[in-house]
């Protein structure tokens, strides 16, 4: 089985949002909620680099061990999924979450957090694969499909990457030695607590 | 103005990282090397430090990048509040438990007497049992989110936990101003008589007559342990009040550390609050004689009150002879 895994090659990123819009329009996700988003460090410095992040499907999850109805779950490939029939959006998840990942529909009351909505790396949820119950709750399921995540197939500049990590590592691994620099693989120390060593 | 500043460290931090790093950087092939990388840039921001950058969508939240220190939060929120929140509850129980084994049921000594004294007027009552009532619920369904994973989930399965602990979060929503405004009330109702004095040392050295048959230190309308309960009461209940409506606007507060601040509070409030609170119910109920009348019918008995109240009594009594109630011929 694989480990899937998101890397970033940030000196790639152009900031361009298409991973963003892509994702947005794939999953039908509604307004005010982005399971991906591109984060610019030192705008207008040198040095400026920009990052594409969402969920990184961490390995130990922070979200699962705080999740007090426990509604999440682990793929045989890594993924980290959630129930949404379980969930009741009490917010902890992205107080644990490194990365922001967790995202909530303002539909509870008071106008606070509805269900938990998040990148599910293409790959839907509980419910049965492709199924119009699963689309409508999670999206859609590329996974089950034999494809990878959108955001990364069709990133212009191939900078996100998704797939196996040791297959990601080292392409990126390669990326690196052949132009002699890399910013490094953003996240993955939190995430994997191992980082890409070139 | 946070923000700006979180940017200048980083910067700054960059600056430096370059500063150390140029030379080598230099001697590489491309001049495009010299780019902020990961590594160097969480070595300049130092621990606890957090990559934020700027955002194009209009969730400021979202400009943080990575937070690693959420991890410490998760495990402690995990681990120990879990801990501490089963033990204040099971431990309080065994506690009282044991009391109970030990000294048993406090009587009246005298008996009763038939004779009744307004002690709670009907203000009083809703306002105490409105803030007990709701209090109870907002325990028990805050405690299945500390607990219930571990306890109640294997027990019930998934999707009745699910059920269950989605309305007890609704619950708790609501449930929550009921509560603000009943703490309101007692504090305007009860604070004059829960400031403490002299009376309240000498019961204390006596230990409330809690644990000896036949002994019965002076006191008001409440005594130390009542006003113990009382200050518990109105500033745990502040403090759940005031963390619990940040936590229920989370777009209120700016970060997630203030989030996970407001959540440790809340948790290690409740908890102690709970644990005082059982003691509290079990003294007005199974652990004392004659007790549950002050707040069930709001009229105890004459005997009892001499007891307990001597003071208060004498207060009461005073106050009749001298005006107010009417009292039948003699």
């Amino acid at each position: 089985m694989a480990r899937l895994k998101f890397l970033c090659d940030a000196d790639r990123c152009i900031e361009c949002n298409a991973c963003v819009t892509a994702c947005k329009n794939e999953h039908e996700v509604p307004w005010g909620i982005n399971r991906r988003r591109v984060v610019t460090i030192n705008d207008g410095l040198p040095g400026e680099r920009s990052v594409s992040m969402a969920c990184m499907h961490c390995t130990d999850a922070p979200c699962a061990s705080v999740c007090p109805v426990d509604c999440f779950y682990t793929t045989d490939d890594a993924v980290v999924l959630h129930n949404k029939d379980t969930c009741i959006g009490c917010g902890y998840c992205s107080y644990a979450c490194p990365f922001g990942a967790p995202q909530y529909p303002q539909t509870a009351n008071f106008g606070t957090r509805g269900k938990m909505d998040k990148c599910t790396y293409c790959s839907g949820g509980p419910e049965p694969d492709m199924s119009e119950v699963e689309y409508i709750k999670y999206g859609s399921n590329r996974l089950a499909e034999g494809k990878l995540p959108l955001c990364a197939e069709m990133c212009s500049t191939k900078s996100l990457l998704a797939g196996d990590g040791d297959i990601i590592a080292e392409i990126y691994r390669e990326r690196v030695v052949t132009r002699g620099y890399g910013s490094g693989a953003w996240g993955w120390r939190t995430a994997y607590g191992e980082t890409v060593t070139v | 103005m946070a923000h700006q500043i979180h940017r200048l460290v980083v910067a700054l931090g960059l600056a430096l990282t370059l500063g150390l790093f140029a030379p080598q950087a230099m001697a590489q092939v491309n001049p495009t090397a010299e780019s902020v990388t990961e590594e160097a840039l969480f070595d300049a921001l130092g621990s606890g430090g957090n990559v934020t950058g700027r955002i194009s969508i209009p969730d400021a939240h979202a400009g943080q990048l990575i937070a690693p220190e959420n991890r410490v939060w998760a495990a402690m929120q995990g681990d120990t509040l879990h801990t501490i929140s089963i033990w204040a509850v099971i431990g309080m129980i065994a506690l009282l438990t044991l009391f109970y084994l030990v000294r048993g049921k406090i009587r009246i000594d005298g008996g009763m007497s038939g004779r009744k004294i307004l002690r709670f007027n009907a203000i009083e009552r809703f306002a105490h049992w409105t803030l007990a009532s709701t209090f109870i619920i907002l325990a028990l369904s805050g405690l299945n989110i500390i607990i219930g994973r571990t306890v109640l989930l294997p027990m019930i399965g998934e999707g009745a936990f699910g059920t269950l602990s989605a309305w007890g979060k609704i619950a708790h929503n609501f449930l929550a101003w009921p509560f603000m405004v009943a703490l309101v009330m007692i504090v305007v109702l009860w604070v004059i008589h829960n400031i403490p004095n002299k009376v309240d040392l000498e019961w204390m050295k006596q230990g409330g007559g809690l644990l000896k048959k036949g002994v019965h230190p002076p006191a008001k309308k409440f005594n130390a342990g009542q006003k113990i309960i009382f200050w518990s009461v109105v500033l745990g209940g502040a403090a759940l009040s005031f963390t619990g409506v940040m936590l229920l606007f989370p777009n209120e507060v700016a970060t997630f550390a203030d989030w996970q601040f407001y959540q440790t509070i809340h948790a290690l409030t409740a908890a102690a609050l709970s644990a005082i609170i059982i003691a509290h119910i079990y003294i007005g109920s199974v652990g004392m004689e004659g007790a549950f009348d002050a707040m069930g019918s709001g009229e105890v008995d004459e005997n009892w009150a001499k007891e307990h109240h001597s003071l208060w009594v004498e207060e009461v009594k005073g106050e009749t002879g001298s005006k107010a109630r009417p009292h039948p011929a003699e």
